[in-house]
């Protein structure tokens, strides 16, 4: 890690992105106490991660990328032992064991052996237990990796129902830029620094503006007249016009107004993945696509 | 009527309030215990089937020698000198392993759960300890059944001084895996390490023949330097004790000695104990130091 500036509010789902490597399991060790930072320091919940670190530990939930669980117990087993080790009182562990595993739909699979579970109920289950003892903040690593689309949804699902039913910060990290939209605030992180930090839509707005792509049946000709009559350039893309506006949808009917004929027509708004690319250089997917074996034996079996 | 603010399912746990400390380690040190026993009521196949080895000791050799050794045991039944030995190193590998497991959660990823808790990575190794030596201690319970095929009496004083050095001798044996545990990350190495450690720590306790004067002289020096002949030879004075006083088995029991002194059978123990501790400190120690 290079330096890192950062504050994250109470109460919001933040995401930090960023590549493999990136430095964002580490960030997220570091912050619960795992790693000991070389320099400079960090607080959670007010509370310094170095000095006092029993103390963080009680307030943060941690669901790692791994599988942390003990397949052999049942899913009320495996929480009761974290209740134990996290010292809650024993009069609430029963009631409080019961409403985690509501909120994560899994309360009718409560004594069944975590073994027979799914990948996407064992993720569930880690997010329940990592909420059982009412952390101030939940650390999601990578939530959502290897599960099928299906299963993310699910787990989404559940992270917007945490947030609407318990006063608790979200911190979580992923490379899904559509994950990423779903944050309140988001930090991409890049060779060990934050290259952007904001809203996702502030951060889209920084990048630039809305892109307007149309097929006209004379394309230079129309070029010319958006030229003259709008005073905005129109360059040529392949066989079709592209635009670049602050307010694409705004945009569309001033064309109309000047009587340009159009036979197809596209607005795309600047992605999370562009707000990377302007940041790092690169495409976020690049890696991943070059590290992914099941891509490699795709183009084997050509 | 009034409705409550909050849905009582979703009554928050104020975790902060919760005062750390002593109560809180002991709790942590039960569960993990208690998370042992579980596992291993979930799978009673492992306890059966670890009794194969004292059974094929006690029953299998130990008929081939007794007829084999008979002239040189005025008589004694060979079993009911073996019984002892095959009690204490019956249990050396249930408990080793169950140490072991610790390992397996290295690997799946559950120690990192319990590591990353507001409690004493201290709590977690004690917790293993305690369940290594408890599940060893009710494993030998259905040998220490067996003892009257061998011609050993069921007396109550007995029964409580085996399991008590049954006990002690586990949790020693536990605190040996769990030093090897810290230093080793793969089960496979630790695999075979183990049975280059437990076989000739087996074959040099004195638990398969006679130390003292009926031992080579090396062999019996050699002999006090293995903690398991502590166990061995605590456990053989005390079932001795409690045979007739004609039997023959009495003179192939003798005490270790220091420097000539016959060292009682309850300092036997205090050394068990005494390493068991030490060693289970040194893997607290490294369990601190490493995760």
């Amino acid at each position: 890690m290079r330096g890192i500036d950062l504050d994250v509010e109470p109460g919001e789902v933040f995401g930090f992105l960023g590549p493999n490597g990136a430095g964002k399991s580490t960030t997220i060790k570091m912050l619960c106490t795992l790693v000991a930072p070389t320099e400079g320091s960090a607080q959670v919940a007010g509370l310094d991660v170095v000095a006092q670190r029993t103390a963080v530990r009680r307030q943060i939930g941690l669901v790692f990328q791994e599988t942390t669980l003990d397949e052999y117990l049942t899913a009320e087993q495996n929480l009761k032992f974290h209740a134990a080790i996290y010292g809650m009182p024993r009069r609430i562990v029963g009631p409080r064991v019961d409403s985690v595993l509501d909120l994560v739909g899994l309360a009718d699979r409560k004594s069944s052996a975590v073994r027979t579970y799914s990948g996407g109920m064992k993720r569930r289950l880690e997010i329940a237990r990592g909420l059982l003892h009412s952390p101030r903040v939940l650390f999601l690593d990578e939530p959502t990796i290897g599960l099928d689309p299906d299963s993310r949804q699910v787990l989404w699902r559940y992270v917007d129902e945490l947030r609407r039913r318990e006063d608790i910060t979200v911190f979580l990290t992923t490379h899904y830029m559509d994950e990423a939209e779903r944050c309140d605030r988001i930090a991409i992180i890049n060779h060990g620094t934050i290259v952007a930090l904001g809203t996702p839509a502030q951060l889209k707005a920084e990048v630039g503006d809305d892109r307007v792509r149309l097929v006209t049946p004379d394309n230079a000709a129309s070029a010319r007249r958006i030229a003259e009559r709008l005073k905005i350039e129109a360059a040529p893309d392949g066989d079709a016009l592209l635009i670049t506006v602050p307010d694409g949808e705004g945009f569309v009917p001033r064309l109309f107004d000047i009587g340009i004929s159009v036979q197809s027509i596209s607005i795309s708004r600047p992605t999370l993945d562009d707000v990377f690319m302007a940041h790092a250089g690169r495409r976020m997917g690049d890696e991943e696509a070059a590290a992914a074996p099941r891509h490699w034996m795709r183009a084997m079996n050509r | 009527m009034t409705t409550t603010a909050s849905r009582p399912d979703l009554e928050f746990a104020p975790v902060a309030a919760v005062g750390g400390g002593l109560l809180h380690e002991l709790r942590a040190i039960g569960i993990v215990w208690q998370r042992d026993m579980v596992r291993v009521l979930a799978d009673p196949a492992r306890l059966v089937s670890s009794l194969l080895q004292p059974l094929l000791f006690l029953f299998i050799l130990g008929a081939g020698l007794t007829a084999a050794v008979r002239g040189g045991t005025g008589g004694a039944d060979f079993k009911t000198f073996l019984f002892p030995g095959v009690l204490i190193t019956g249990i050396l590998f249930t408990a080793v392993f169950s140490a072991i497991s610790i390992v397996w959660d290295r690997e799946f990823g559950f120690l990192r759960e319990m590591l990353v808790a507001p409690i004493s990575s201290s709590s977690i190794v004690i917790g293993k300890c305690l369940g290594g030596a408890t599940i060893a201690t009710v494993q030998s319970v259905l040998i220490i059944a067996l003892a009257g095929t061998v011609h050993i009496p069921y007396r109550f004083t007995l029964l409580i001084g085996l399991l008590g050095i049954v006990f002690v001798t586990s949790f020693t044996m536990t605190a040996v895996g769990l030093v090897m545990a810290a230093r080793v990350k793969s089960v496979q190495t630790l695999m075979p390490m183990v049975n280059m450690l437990l076989m000739p720590l087996t074959f040099m306790s004195g638990s398969l023949y006679p130390l003292g004067p009926q031992a080579p002289q090396w062999l019996d020096l050699v002999a006090r330097y293995n903690p398991l002949s502590y166990a061995v030879t605590a456990a053989r004075t005390i079932v001795v004790h409690h045979l007739p006083a004609d039997d023959p088995t009495r003179q192939l029991s003798h005490p270790l000695t220091w420097l000539g002194w016959p060292v009682p059978a309850w300092l036997d123990v205090i050394v068990v104990a005494g390493i068991g501790v030490g060693l289970l400190s040194i893997a607290c120690l490294f369990f601190a130091r490493t995760e």
